[in-house]
């Protein structure tokens, strides 16, 4: 599904701030995967995501997405099949625009934007399907700004715009890190539900390593632009916090507090 | 006063041009001084040459959107800042508008126009020229309705609105920039056009300072019906111009006040229409006076060059990571200190901001503070 061989990336060259953000990352997604990634700060993991949804290109390496080269496309074009949902939750919905009209830029996901209606009764059908399937009752808000809604709530629509119009991949870039634990662990619950209904390949980059060992079928861990340990499935579901911990103290990798907290 | 209900059509149609840029694009366009003089001046020289007025009204649209098309260009292929652009824009006009016209003035007196029906039989300035320009505007009004509510309209919106999220579901920012930035100044271009046939000549410097009388008509429009509703809004817009030309028209009467000092009285209407529209004071007055259904639809206070690095843009950054950071002990404090802190700077929208908006109810907030 998405294959990535000896991609680099080095922020800054030649000058005293040069930093290896990535350094030859080999990876292959299987359609279906759900892989969870964790590093130390400055790990390169958003670098990564970065690199994957076309905001930074590589230094070298190749990216293939659905056997499709990929290196070469530009961001917007991209978008036709990645969708990503950022930490911020404001970062990707309109705060002034109303849910539904959110919802329409979403279902034309990289298609021809034309002079149809953005919102018509078929269109607001589904929304109102797909808001109900959120449970937050924002199908009755549909004409509300979404400047309006909470942190959370936004970023429960922000998943739901990413993914429902099945794109080949998901990026989660900490999507939960701005929320209280209670709102983070329903936009969690949430996750799971839209990749596992979608069946959508994703990635998910996360700080809390109990999350990371809860979700999806694959575990990554990075370290200073490599990664360091890949877990499978069978591995992922015996493993906890605390072997997490000792692979990292292996790697001499200095966790950043919020993630020994959790 | 009638004639001044006129005029205040006319230029609702540039309004509803400022209005596109400005406030859905969220892009400081000033190229409508310019591409205003554009439209009048190409429209006038063709009348005078004996092309149909229609025709010519046409043609002068098609200017102001070339016009338009020119700041795009500068802005989204030379990667030059929206005001920038369109200040560049709007002196280089200048010259090409001289071009134009041959001169820095073209008299139309008894020349063919689109209002030589009404001005023979005398109806300028009447109940019917009124009712006829009426039309006209929300005609206009109900297409912009319309285009912003299809596809294309959307992500136009977008475009203004979140930047980052409309690249990410793959609009093309370049294209919609273009096509707004050039339906904005043809409206403009339209605006010269039937401006120049209505007062009788078409002149180098009738465009100066025709950005501030849209922004005072946008303003005054949606201090006046609110932003809840698209179909209310553009309306309002139309309605800012009518009453920003009475406002004119009534100062113009007292006896110390000559037309000479119009563009003080312009300027001076903006400055109050920008300060009554950000004090809270008087939209929470507005509000309870029932022009409004909610609070969700007092008018946005006027940000005029949209700037992430304005100080603006930090405190709204910082307020919001202070209240997100986490769920724990403090978190209900965090937020009325960052509240207040926040509301000594007044500025954004109390509803759409996010660290307002997010404000839970108070129980919810005392429990988490306990946990």
């Amino acid at each position: 599904m998405l294959t990535l061989n000896g991609v680099s990336k080095t922020f800054f060259p030649g000058t005293v701030n040069e930093r290896q953000a990535l350094s030859g990352i080999d990876l292959t997604l299987d359609a279906g995967d759900f892989v969870t990634i964790i590093g130390s700060n400055g790990a390169g993991k958003s670098t990564l995501l970065n690199v994957i949804a076309g905001t930074i290109s590589p230094d070298v390496g190749s990216i293939q997405l659905a056997g499709q080269a990929i290196n070469k496309i530009s961001e917007p074009a991209r978008a036709r099949m990645i969708a990503r949902v950022f930490q911020d939750p404001q970062a990707g919905t309109a705060p002034h625009m109303t849910i539904e009209q959110n919802l329409a830029i979403a279902l034309t996901r990289g298609q021809l934007r034309g002079l149809r209606l953005g919102v018509n009764a078929t269109r607001r059908e589904r929304f109102r399907r797909e808001l109900s399937g959120l449970g937050l009752g924002l199908e009755d808000r549909m004409t509300h700004r979404v400047g309006l809604l909470s942190g959370g709530q936004r970023q429960a629509l922000s998943l739901l715009m990413a993914s429902f119009t099945a794109p080949s991949l998901l990026l989660l870039d900490e999507h939960t890190a701005a929320l209280d634990p209670e709102r983070a662990e329903a936009v969690l619950r949430l996750t799971k539900q839209v990749v596992a209904q979608g069946r959508l390949t994703a990635l998910m980059v996360t700080h809390n390593m109990e999350h990371a060992l809860r979700m999806g079928n694959r575990l990554l861990m990075m370290h200073e632009g490599r990664v360091i340990h890949q877990l499978d499935a069978a591995a992922k579901a015996k493993a906890r916090v605390s072997d997490l911990l000792d692979l990292f103290a292996e790697a001499n990798a200095v966790l950043a507090d919020r993630t020994l907290l959790g | 006063m009638l004639a001044a209900i006129d005029q205040g059509l006319i230029y609702a149609v540039l309004a509803l041009g400022v209005f596109l840029t400005f406030r859905i694009l969220n892009f400081a366009d000033l190229t409508v001084d310019a591409s205003f003089t554009t439209g009048g001046g190409t429209a006038a020289v063709l009348i005078v040459n004996g092309v149909s007025p229609y025709v010519a009204t046409c043609a002068g649209l098609l200017a102001g959107a070339v016009a338009g098309g020119i700041t795009a260009f500068l802005h989204v292929v030379c990667r030059i800042d929206p005001l920038l652009a369109s200040i560049l824009t709007m002196l280089g006009l200048y010259s090409i508008n001289l071009r134009i016209m041959g001169g820095p003035n073209i008299p139309l007196l008894n020349r063919a126009s689109v209002f030589s029906q009404l001005s023979q039989q005398r109806l300028i300035g009447t109940g019917v020229s009124v009712a006829l320009l009426a039309l006209l505007a929300l005609l206009l009004k109900l297409a912009l309705d319309w285009f912003l509510a299809t596809d294309f309209g959307l992500a136009v919106m977008a475009t203004g609105d979140n930047p980052a999220m409309a690249a990410s579901f793959g609009v093309n920012s370049a294209f919609t920039k273009l096509v707004a930035l050039m339906l904005a100044n043809g409206l403009a271009g339209l605006c010269g056009a039937l401006m120049a046939q209505y007062s009788g000549f078409a002149d180098i410097g009738g465009g100066t300072g025709l950005i501030l009388v849209g922004l005072a008509s946008v303003i005054l429009g949606n201090a006046l019906l609110g932003t809840r509703y698209m179909f209310l809004t553009t309306l309002g817009v139309v309605v800012g111009s009518v009453a920003y030309r009475l406002v004119i028209f009534f100062a113009l009467k007292t006896p110390f006040l000559k037309a000479q000092d119009m563009k003080v009285i312009s300027a001076v209407i903006v400055v109050i229409a920008l300060v009554v529209s950000q004090s809270k004071r008087v939209r929470e007055l507005v509000g309870r006076l029932g022009l409004h259904r909610s609070r969700d639809d007092l008018p946005e206070p006027m940000t005029v060059v949209p700037n992430p690095f304005s100080p603006m843009a930090s405190i709204d950054s910082t307020a919001f990571v202070a209240t997100t950071v986490s769920g724990e002990g403090g978190a209900a404090s965090r937020q009325t200190a960052t509240r207040s802190s926040f509301d000594s700077v007044t500025l954004p929208d109390e509803q759409t901001h996010p660290v307002l908006a997010q404000a839970k109810p108070e129980g919810q907030s005392g429990k988490e503070a306990e946990s």
